[in-house]
């Protein structure tokens, strides 16, 4: 595995430095246009200075801003278990120093993508749509995708190239607002007009070509992250189900943008052909077709053959593919074949999103889930059904009395926030999430 | 001038035998690593099964035999030490298991217990990272052995005691099956 992760390493530090060549180029010759003594110096200079500030920026918060723009939510165990446990199972099989943050986003299109810097601080975000849709045995092969782009360092790479081409369209936007007062003063000489030309020439094209570089990897990236879910699974055909009910899905993401497209599982925007230049993935028929066509195995040496023959040349290098050989594929769960599962998935992330978003819940002894939402002032609720008054669980004075009942409960912390307890807990005291109070926890004798 | 380009080429190669040797202590050190990831995943199947047994018990307090089998087979695993007597203790332990859920099959109340079913993912699972702990186990050490098998490192490796590790094998394919934990 390390020779892809260190030629990964080697093709973005090469990318990376050609990008920024071009960025300081494109910064010089706009520069140059408004005032052609000092313009050129002070255009690289500016360039540098926009790239070193969004690349500070993105260090410290870059992850949590792509998260928080789609609107993803950090869960803990309790909320998903099934996810979470799928997420910490493929942590072990990549041998990742560190298991990712998991966020859930609150959408019906299934999609998944994962961020991070290092792959012991990076975070696996899927939409609740998917957790729906998947069983358990496809939700492994998306989540060991998501594992495969941070072992590889794939979301390294896409972060910084993301800002590199952001830094381009920004220089580039700063020259035409500038020029619009620099123009009229410099457009005199012959020579002049030439060399606007030029700069805006440069000013359309530079992002164009920057974001080209950058979806060229990015696709090729896809089909090496597939080759690591495959091996981390032992099971292609999970992944390749899951890209099916993934790519079969009618409508594209609400809360998405252009900035983490290129991060999700499958593109998550409805962008004309794909396939093409402009592509930021390779089309969700061939990635299934590869991944049905590995009959010698999950192994990279299986995946390569089966590359080579539906696209008729190779993807991955040598070394990679002699890491990986004769990696036998393991059998499936087989959790689809039972329609309850369906139910029992669509229950589990309803319950999760509730829990998200601040809801209490209630069992009444008549069987009716009750869910009090937030801000919710009575200190009692009616069930709908019996007619039977419940209190609503608060912690008073940081000490909660736990019902006889066991199973899931949650109370509202005097902060408002909603804690969780789960079966199991059996402690005396619980951090409250949202104010960080200690709370005492008395069970019942 | 003779002596400084000598003495630059025993630096390059002094860094070059230096980049070769940490490579070969890390991917020691990972082999090391996963194979203590696998005993921590089987330490956390050990801590599951009171909690199980105890739920179980609520429901099915009969079930006596089956449920002291579990508790013993587990009293075994735990108290196993090295792969020769671990494997078998954990097939035992696999079995009674095994035993344990076919017998909560019969059980609709214990069934729909939302206890049950959580110990139920969470010991699914656990069959799934001890399986993927094994897995990454074996991946390392074909990463190490064919990093000290492969020039250069090969000239260093047994001088340096980097042997060849071996891989984890069952000898009974069937102990490669987890207990089915599904209803």
């Amino acid at each position: 595995m390390w020779e892809a992760i260190a030629r990964n390493r080697r093709r973005s530090a090469f990318l990376l430095a050609g990008m920024a060549v071009l960025l300081v180029l494109t910064g010089a010759a706009l520069g140059a246009t408004i005032d052609p003594m000092a313009g050129a110096g002070a255009g690289a200079v500016l360039a540098s200075i926009v790239f070193l500030v969004m690349w500070g920026v993105s260090n410290v918060g870059g992850s949590r801003m792509l998260l928080a723009s789609v609107g993803a939510r950090r869960i803990e165990k309790d909320d998903a278990p099934r996810l979470w446990n799928v997420v910490e199972e493929m942590t072990i099989a990549a041998g990742l120093p560190a298991m990712p943050a998991v966020h859930l986003v609150e959408d019906d299109a299934p999609n998944a993508f994962a961020v991070g810097h290092r792959p012991d601080r990076a975070a696996v975000a899927v939409t609740s749509g998917l957790l729906k849709s998947l069983d358990r045995d496809q939700l492994q092969g998306v989540v060991a995708h998501e594992i495969g782009h941070i072992a590889n360092q794939d979301t390294r790479f896409l972060t910084m190239a993301s800002i590199m081409v952001g830094s381009l369209a920004l220089i580039g936007d700063l020259w035409l607002r500038s020029s619009r007062t620099g123009l009229r003063r410099t457009s005199r000489g012959k020579g002049q007009a030439g060399l606007v030309v030029l700069a805006l020439a440069v000013a359309i094209l530079a992002p164009i070509a920057a974001r080209l570089l950058y979806l060229a990897c990015s696709r090729q990236r896809e089909f090496l992250a597939d080759a690591s879910a495959a091996r981390f699974t032992r099971l292609p055909e999970g992944l390749a189900s899951a890209l099916e009910k993934i790519g079969s899905h009618v409508g594209s993401m609400r809360a998405t943008n252009r900035a983490v497209q290129p991060l999700f599982i499958v593109t998550p925007l409805e962008s004309g052909e794909a396939g093409s230049w402009f592509a930021t993935h390779p089309p969700t028929v061939t990635r299934i077709r590869i991944l049905r066509s590995m009959s010698g195995g999950a192994g990279y040496d299986a995946y390569e053959a089966a590359f080579r023959q539906v696209q008729g040349q190779g993807v991955l290098d040598a070394r990679t593919v002699a890491g990986g050989t004769a990696v036998a594929v393991r059998a499936a769960s087989g959790e689809e074949a039972e329609p309850q599962s369906v139910v029992e998935r669509a229950t589990e992330t309803h319950a999760a999103l509730d829990r998200l978003g601040g809801y209490l819940s209630i069992t009444c002894g008549c069987g009716v889930g009750i869910k009090v939402p937030p801000g919710f002032a009575d200190d009692t609720i009616t069930c709908p059904r019996c007619a039977v008054v419940h209190p609503v669980p608060r912690a008073q004075a940081a000490q909660y009395q736990r019902s006889a009942t066991a199973g899931w409960e949650a109370f509202r912390c005097a902060c408002g926030r909603t804690v969780q307890l789960s079966p199991g807990f059996a402690g005396t005291r619980v951090r409250c999430p949202g104010c960080g109070a200690s709370i005492a926890v008395e069970s019942p004798a | 001038m003779m002596g400084l380009v000598l003495l630059g080429l025993i630096v390059v190669l002094g860094l070059w035998f230096v980049a070769i040797y940490n490579g070969m202590v890390g991917g020691r050190n990972a082999v090391k690593e996963a194979w203590a990831q696998i005993d921590v995943q089987l330490k956390r199947r050990h801590d599951l099964i009171p909690n199980l047994v105890e739920t179980v018990k609520g429901y099915a307090s009969h079930e006596k035999t089956t449920l002291d089998d579990v508790m013993r087979a587990r009293t075994q695993a735990t108290a196993a030490h090295g792969p020769s007597a671990q494997g078998p203790a954990e097939q035992q332990l696999n079995g009674a298991l095994g035993r344990l859920f076919a017998v909560a099959e019969q059980y609709p109340d214990l069934k729909a217990n939302t206890n049950f079913l959580a110990l139920q993912e969470e010991l699914a699972s656990t069959e799934n990272r001890i399986g993927f702990a094994r897995q990454h186990f074996n991946d390392s050490v074909r990463d190490y052995n064919t990093r000290i098998q492969s020039i250069p490192a090969n000239f260093f490796a047994a001088g340096f005691g980097f042997a060849p590790e071996s891989f984890f094998e069952l000898d009974d394919p069937a102990a490669r099956q987890t207990p089915t934990v599904k209803f």
